[in-house]
């Protein structure tokens, strides 16, 4: 497989960066300073230190036996990215963001959340790195993650509540942008996902790829061989790219990524955008979009606001039609069903979207020998959840826990 | 057969006669279509020399609050890019002369096919287009139907855009759009402080005429600008007059009605820079 993306940015004919001129400069700034930085030893070695020490890397890969046992079929493995500093994956992205940040000179950053861990992951860079921050995110979703936005404040940084479009995720992106073109001067945009325009899907899927260097490393020393699946949830899809890219070149190993489907791919209540899906432009790049006809962009719904977006990255559309990757739906209630087996099963709360990996999971172990291997991306912890789950059930009559 | 473009005629003919362009910018279908016809055509009574069409779309990135709101109303009339190419030829139809000029984010596009965007742009009588998220970088197919059927791919270029003025400034067709100030669409009080330079380097740059936008809500920022450049855009100011007038232009009676259309046509009207004596 050659190497992407090429240097205009491009999985074959996704990604690219579809912006507006006013932000062409910042973005080709953006993109001379990370290839500057991005093989300089110093550099490396800040963002290295702080992924250990900070926030406490390697993280584990955790055998989850009793779950295993239970499905009676594959070994699973947990990759607990819950366990980094502030709860998930996110922090792997910010370090390395953040860093950069400071070469560059800036001393404001702004970020985009949709669950509020990526707004967390930042507010916490921000601190450590005495960087001015606000961090965008949908009124709809600073109400169903109360807590995340506090945090974001206890930290020091401003929550900006976004009421345009959708009052989601997306329109948390849009806005950003837009402050993000106001401001270039002296702002550097941290953005959360493997999306957007070149070179951020480059970019964090770097940042991203330690949890699949360290899984892949961590199986081979605890099996002597590679896994026969690698399981991830995807939104935009960072958790998701930074563990499947360093397998990418393993052809044995089969690369699944679980999207929301929440009340059903055939709703019109879902974040399934490779599954109903299809390419288009969307927030500076090409990829699989959720839209209309007249290609307006169609609201995404999920239980887990971290996967309600109606776009996904370009890596991941690039994946998808190389077949080297495959994406299936999950629902709301299959993850929910994931979060409480895994919850007792394990003793691990995990975040709602890495509940949607472990839905697959429970779907496609039975059916594996117990010989088989599955690594899955347990990208954070359910704690943030814990209101909105309680908030669910409470509705859906007849499912008490 | 190379027809010349109704736009290279317009700014020759404003050349001999020193005057500076008036483009108003018009949200298609806030409040509904047929509005947006009459509308069209009272920024013409109101002497503007060319219109932008703008397609409505659910992630206007390049937008301000004023024509995000617009974009939202004319969505929940399920507006879409059609509808709004159609709107040109209505206007045609009623009389109106200038060049159109549509404007729309480059998905609705991409969906349609851009062969087919390109017969229906011809086809309703479409002069230039702008699409605000395809940089240079991204434009090469759009570019060469665009050169190939003779609509002119109007180019954006912002006081960021630095080294870039040049690339885009000399391939660029009918006119240069100059970004006024950093930022999205919108009313503001303040211009981009390197503007003039800025306003100077394209003009070097450039073959075809150049134009400001961006911020620019009245005569003195019409005048402000009409001798640095061939011509202004106006959006989110007209749109917002459009915004207060909706009681107006919704209410079922056609008097109010008129008296909607006539604030606008009015405000249109006084955006124009006096010429230079």
């Amino acid at each position: 497989m050659s190497q992407v993306p090429d240097q205009h940015g491009r999985f074959g004919p996704f990604g690219g960066k579809y912006v507006p001129e006013t932000l062409m400069n910042a973005l080709i700034e953006l993109e001379d300073a990370y290839r500057k930085y991005k093989d300089d030893p110093e550099f490396l070695e800040e963002v290295r230190y702080l992924l250990k020490q900070y926030s406490g890397r390697p993280t584990p890969l955790y055998y989850a036996e009793r779950l295993s046992e239970q499905l009676g079929g594959a070994k699973i493995y947990l990759k607990r990215e819950d366990l980094n500093h502030t709860g998930a994956h996110k922090i792997n992205n910010t370090i390395g963001q953040a860093v950069l940040a400071k070469r560059m000179g800036k001393k404001k950053v702004i970020a985009e959340t949709g669950a509020g861990q990526h707004g967390v992951a930042t507010a916490t860079v921000a601190a450590l790195m005495g960087l001015e921050c606000k961090v965008f995110m949908g009124e709809e979703d600073t109400k169903r993650q109360q807590l995340n936005v506090f945090r974001m404040k206890l930290l020091g940084s401003e929550v900006v509540p976004v009421t345009s479009g959708t009052r989601t995720l997306k329109d948390a992106c849009n806005e950003t942008l837009r402050y993000w073109v106001s401001h270039v001067d002296d702002t550097y945009y941290i953005l959360g996902s493997v999306t957007g325009p070149h070179p951020y899907p480059m970019m964090v899927r770097d940042f991203q790829r330690i949890i699949g260097l360290e899984s892949r490393e961590q199986i081979l020393e605890a099996e002597g061989r590679l896994p026969d699946v690698v399981v991830a949830a995807v939104g935009g899809g960072s958790n998701a790219i930074g563990m499947f890219h360093p397998f990418i070149e393993d052809t044995s190993v089969r690369l699944l990524g679980v999207e929301a489907a929440g009340r059903g791919v055939d709703t019109e209540e879902h974040a399934a955008t490779m599954t109903k899906g299809r390419p288009g432009v969307f927030q500076g790049s090409m990829s699989y979009v959720l839209q209309d006809e007249g290609g307006q962009v169609l609201p995404a719904h999920s239980i887990s606001a971290g996967l309600d977006y109606p776009g996904i990255g370009p890596e991941h559309a690039y994946l998808k039609d190389t077949e080297r990757a495959e994406y299936v739906p999950i629902t709301d209630q299959e993850a929910l069903d994931a979060l409480t087996t895994l919850s007792r099963l394990e003793g691990i709360i995990p975040a709602l979207e890495s509940a949607h990996a472990i839905a697959q999971v429970l779907k496609i172990a039975p059916k594996m020998s117990k010989d088989e291997i599955i690594v899955v991306s347990l990208s954070g912890r359910g704690d943030k959840d814990v209101e909105s789950i309680m908030s669910y059930l409470a509705k859906e009559e007849g499912q008490p826990l | 057969m190379s027809a010349t473009n109704a736009i290279d005629a317009v700014f020759a003919k404003l050349k001999a006669s020193g005057e500076t362009a008036l483009i108003p910018f018009i949200t298609m279908g806030d409040p509904d279509l047929d509005t947006s016809v009459a509308l069209v055509q009272a920024a013409e009574e109101a002497g503007a020399h060319m219109v932008e069409l703008g397609v409505p779309y659910s992630d206007p990135l390049a937008d301000g609050p004023v024509i995000q709101r617009a974009s939202e109303r004319a969505l929940r009339n399920r507006i879409g890019l059609l509808d709004c190419m159609a709107v040109a030829s209505k206007a045609r139809e009623r009389g109106v002369t200038m060049p159109f000029i549509l404007f729309t984010y480059f998905n609705p596009v991409l969906q349609l096919g851009l062969e087919r965007y390109f017969d229906l742009l011809k086809e309703h009588g479409f002069s230039g287009m702008i699409i605000p998220d395809l940089p240079l970088e991204e434009d090469s197919e759009v570019r060469a139907l665009a050169e190939a059927s003779g609509i002119h791919l109007i180019p954006l270029v912002a006081p960021t855009s630095e080294a870039r003025v040049e690339r885009i400034a000399a391939r660029a067709q009918g006119f240069v759009y100059c970004v006024s100030s950093l930022g999205v669409t919108g009313v503001r009080s303040s211009f981009h402080e390197g503007i003039d330079a800025f306003l100077d380097s394209v003009r070097r740059a450039s073959s075809v005429p150049i134009c400001v936008g961006f911020g620019i809500s009245s005569r003195e920022h019409a005048e402000r600008f009409a001798g640095l450049c061939d011509g202004v855009i106006v959006g989110s100011a007209i749109v917002r007059q459009v915004e207060e007038a909706l009681p107006l232009l919704t209410s079922g009676q056609s008097s109010d009605r008129e008296r909607g259309l006539q604030a606008v046509r009015d405000f249109i009207a006084g955006l124009k820079p006096r010429a230079a004596v």
